[in-house]
């Protein structure tokens, strides 16, 4: 018995003393991780996505990404003796012969339809907290790249069945690709193998779904994680948090069990919807036929914008040198996209462009103190979920019982009009916000006591703020907008740089001009004075009473 | 000439006269031969099935009973004459009925839709006004009016004589595109929409289509023929028993209620999960 332990033991040892491993454990497995919801969410889209690789292998074992012409004579009568693909067909024969296969299915959609969804509540926590400021640019220009990944995969796979919706989607792929000036028309005979829909693109997305695009994901999020790992996680400023700690539990033993158990959770929730909520269900739809279209087509969540973006769209179409430019599909299925993308995966840098702030951050913002930021993200949802309600307009028109010209009407004008208000009302909420935490600061809370003194005046009666909490509202920075510095130098030479400083300092007035800073030492120890002498009078009065 | 009997014979021996008179008048024979024809043709309009309602089968008195039901309930917008009434300033309180036939009259107001309640943008699917005897006569009279689409027959929409697959094949290619895949209905432009087809009787969907109500266009003999026709109903009513095998339906409508549906409850209960676990540890 001792032998083998003894044995054992040996190996251990002998590995250990080639690569030293026990000292690097040692330090990992101590990394400490804070808690906070929001820091959840990058954990449902990993857990999801695993779930989506388990349900996805499942399916590639009936699935025939094959566009070959069969005669359906399979176990779903209403539609026996109709002519489909072979991958429509194993689509059905998925659903409704193989064992469990339909749960799978509904697990796989609702999977992705959770990954996607988390991944951009994830992005959406790590901009408003301010996470991806340095060091961390580079984690966030790879999380962007997961997300276009996620929604290529799922756009690839909503459109393997090739069911009439998939096949719409592709048709409305198509249509992008043909308003690309000259080479559009190369391009879709390149991708569809000849004239849409063609023979080829089932079995040419495939490799794409299965393969190509998870192998990515899988790669980036491993990067994902290891720059996690090393660069530490990102907490809340606070007493005792700071820009040199990390305060939370340590992966092992408590965070690795927590972890655990919420994959656990995230898989029931994720198997539950798909036991019990039907989705996509593709034999009603029928099967692809590009003379037929249905009312109430739309893609998956994740790419509605973008279809929304198209129904808004007004329909311009100049001609140039006699060519057709089809503005109308231009702008929004091949522009737009990039025009959101580019600044997306840029902003960490625009925004320390616009600051000047290059130093290390590892304590998180409160989305209040960064009035623009917030504002820029809020017009940015605003501006999305509008596009994405207009994908859907037939959708809504239906259930609101409005007119759809209504609203296409609404947000064409919406869009113009919302996204810049809604940046503005943010800022205003936020820079109120502040104003409320200077004076809890300055005066301490309010107690809705009122007090009249004996000139009549009114006043409430502030109690002063514990130290604790009192750190924590006072845990940030002064931000003060870049100084151009003079034009010229105290002997009247012109400074060379000026007009680029100055167009930095206007940016950063921008950023920083209306923020409302926390209270210097000086002013907090005037109010402190000035509290304790209100304090003192009201001492007088209730003793004068008595 | 001397009559047989002058003045005894009474009041009864002058009608007689009156009548023997008038026999040999040469308008007679022409008024015989048109109550036979009417006697015979109201017996026929009694006994002959109901559903066949047409213009020669009509009978005078149900085309009479439809006429004053007209008058009533639908002059107001139709004009007395079924014409139809169009104000000065062009808006049209309601078209010319002469030759939409007894089908579309069946539909319209079997379906409620008439008599329009408000000039709206589309008359709406509304609790019935009228019984089955009333609409018949309502058929008859608008039919009387001039030729038009009857009312079919009932073995012509019986959806268990229909090609089901068929009949989806139909409905993707022809219907769709107002009616969603699943006849589940969906929005056109201008406030209008295609209504939702569940629970829609076998004999309105036909006369729908060889109506055409409002926005929808006709689909007579020749685009649709009647055996198509009978498909697509089987369809429609086939898709209408179908359960849903994956679950709750969260109404048939496709991704963007999916999507709903994955940000509320998906994203929604595992924050609320993610909230728990996290107070959960930092008490132990
Ligand atoms: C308030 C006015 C109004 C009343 C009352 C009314 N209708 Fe109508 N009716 C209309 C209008 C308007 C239309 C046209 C609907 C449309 O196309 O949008 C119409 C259409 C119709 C049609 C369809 C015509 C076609 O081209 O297919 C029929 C049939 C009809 N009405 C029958 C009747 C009958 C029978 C009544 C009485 C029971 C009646 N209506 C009462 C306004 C009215
Ligand atoms: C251009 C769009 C369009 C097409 C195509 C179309 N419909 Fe319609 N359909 C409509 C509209 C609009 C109405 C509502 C008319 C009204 O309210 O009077 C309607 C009404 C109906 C109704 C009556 C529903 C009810 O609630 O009483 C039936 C049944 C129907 N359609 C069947 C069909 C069938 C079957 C086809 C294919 C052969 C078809 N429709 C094609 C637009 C369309
Ligand atoms: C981020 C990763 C992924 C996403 C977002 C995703 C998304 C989707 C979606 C939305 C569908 C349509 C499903 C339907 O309603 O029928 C689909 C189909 C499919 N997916 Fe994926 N998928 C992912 C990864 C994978 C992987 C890794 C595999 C295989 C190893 C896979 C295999 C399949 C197969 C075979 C189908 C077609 C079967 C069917 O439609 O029933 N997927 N995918």
């Amino acid at each position: 018995m001792s032998a083998i332990v003894n044995g054992a033991g040996k190996v251990v040892d002998f590995v250990d003393e080639r690569i030293t491993a026990s000292n690097w454990l040692k330090r990992n497995i101590r990394k400490v991780f804070p808690d906070h919801w929001s820091f959840l969410l990058g954990e449902i889209a990993l857990f999801s996505f695993i779930l989506i690789l388990l349900s996805g292998v499942f399916l590639t074992l009936w699935f025939k990404p094959s566009m070959a012409h069969i005669v359906y004579d399979g176990a779903y009568t209403p539609l026996r003796g109709t002519g489909m693909s072979e991958a429509y067909a194993s689509t059905l024969e998925l659903s409704f012969e193989v064992r469990g296969g339909l749960l799978m299915r509904q697990v796989h959609h609702w999977g992705a339809l959770v990954f996607l969804a988390a991944m951009s509540a994830h992005m959406l926590r790590v901009f408003f907290t301010g996470a991806f400021r340095k060091p961390r640019e580079m984690n966030w220009l790879v999380g962007v790249t997961l997300l276009f990944l996620g929604v290529a995969t799922g756009f690839t796979g909503y459109s393997l069945p090739d069911d009439l919706l998939s096949g719409t989607g592709l048709r409305i792929i198509e249509g992008g690709m043909l308003a690309i000036p000259v080479v559009g028309t190369y391009l879709s005979w390149l991708l569809f193998g000849g004239e849409y829909p063609g023979d080829d693109i089932v079995s040419r997305l495939y490799p794409l779904h299965i393969l190509l695009f998870p192998g990515l994901i899988i790669l980036l999020v491993t990067v994902h994680l290891m720059l996690l790992w090393y660069q530490k996680h990102t907490h809340w400023g606070g007493s005792g948090k700071t820009n040199k700690n990390v305060v939370g539990a340590p992966f092992w033993p408590v965070y690795v069990f927590k972890a655990g158990g919420f994959q656990f959770i995230v898989f029931g929730v994720i198997i539950l919807m798909a036991a019990t909520i039907q989705i996509n269900p593709v034999w009603f739809w029928g099967p692809y036929d590009p003379a037929v279209v249905s009312a109430g087509t739309q893609p998956d969540w994740y790419v509605g914008f973008l279809d929304g973006a198209l129904r808004v769209m007004p329909p311009w179409e100049p001609e140039i040198f006699g060519y057709p430019l089809t503005l109308s599909v231009l702008i929004p299925a091949i522009i737009l996209p990039g025009l959101i993308l580019t600044p997306l995966a840029l902003y960490p840098w625009i925004e320390q462009y616009a600051t000047g702030d290059r130093r290390e951050h590892h304590v998180l913002d409160r989305p209040r103190n960064q009035p623009v930021r917030t504002g820029i993200g809020v017009a940015f949802i605003t501006f999305y979920l509008q596009l994405w309600i207009a994908g859907g307009n037939d959708f809504f028109a239906t259930v609101l019982d409005i007119p759809v010209n209504w609203i296409t009407r609404f947000i064409q004008f919406g869009l113009i009009v919302l996204t810049p208000l809604s940046f503005w009302v943010t800022k205003r909420i936020c820079i109120g916000l502040q104003r409320r935490d200077r004076d809890t600061l300055l005066h301490g809370r309010e107690t809705g006591v009122i007090m009249v003194s004996p000139s009549g005046e009114f006043s409430e009666l502030h109690e002063p703020l514990d130290p604790h909490s009192a750190y924590d509202l006072a845990f940030r920075e002064r931000q003060l907008p870049i100084d151009p510095g003079p034009a010229t130098d105290a002997n009247g030479v012109p400074n060379p740089s000026y007009k680029a400083n100055r167009r930095r300092a206007r940016l950063s007035r921008f950023y920083f001009g209306d923020v409302v800073q926390k209270p210097t030492a000086e002013e907090l120890e005037a109010a402190q004075h000035h509290e304790l002498e209100r304090g003192d009078r009201q001492q007088e009065l209730t003793s004068g009473q008595q | 000439m001397k009559s047989p009997s002058s003045r005894p014979a009474g009041r009864r021996s002058r009608l007689s006269r009156a009548l023997s008179s008038r026999r040999r008048h040469p308008l007679a024979a022409i008024a015989v031969l048109v109550a036979v024809l009417f006697t015979c043709g109201g017996a026929y309009a009694a006994l002959a099935p109901s559903a066949s309602v047409s213009t020669d089968a009509a009978s005078s008195t149900q085309i009479d009973d439809g006429k004053k039901l007209f008058a009533v309930g639908c002059a107001s917008c139709h004009g007395l004459g079924g014409e139809g009434i169009v104000k000065e300033d062009g808006t049209v309180l309601g078209p010319s009925l002469i030759g939409v036939g007894a089908a579309a009259v069946d539909f319209q107001v079997g379906t409620g839709r008439m008599p329009m309640a408000a000039p709206n943008a589309q008359a709406e699917r509304k609790p019935v006004a009228y019984n089955d005897e009333q609409i018949a006569a309502l058929s008859a009279y608008v039919a009387s009016l001039a030729p038009g689409p009857d009312v079919p027959d009932e073995e012509d929409v019986d959806p268990s004589a229909g090609d089901v697959a068929r009949g989806g094949e139909l409905f993707r290619a022809n219907c769709a595109q107002c009616h969603n895949t699943t006849g589940q209905g969906g929005a056109l432009s201008m406030g209008q929409y295609a209504p939702s087809l569940t629970g829609v009787s076998p004999k309105h969907i036909y006369e729908a289509m060889i109506t055409g109500p409002q926005a929808m266009p006709v689909f007579n003999d020749e685009t649709i023929p009647a055996q198509d026709k009978q498909d697509i109903i089987a369809f429609l009513k086939s898709v209408e028993e179908e359960p849903n095998p994956g679950g709750l339906g969260i109404g048939r409508a496709g991704p963007v209620a999916e999507g709903l549906w994955a940000w509320l409850i998906g994203i929604g209960v595992l924050i609320g999960m993610a909230t728990w676990i996290v107070t959960r540890s930092s008490k132990s």
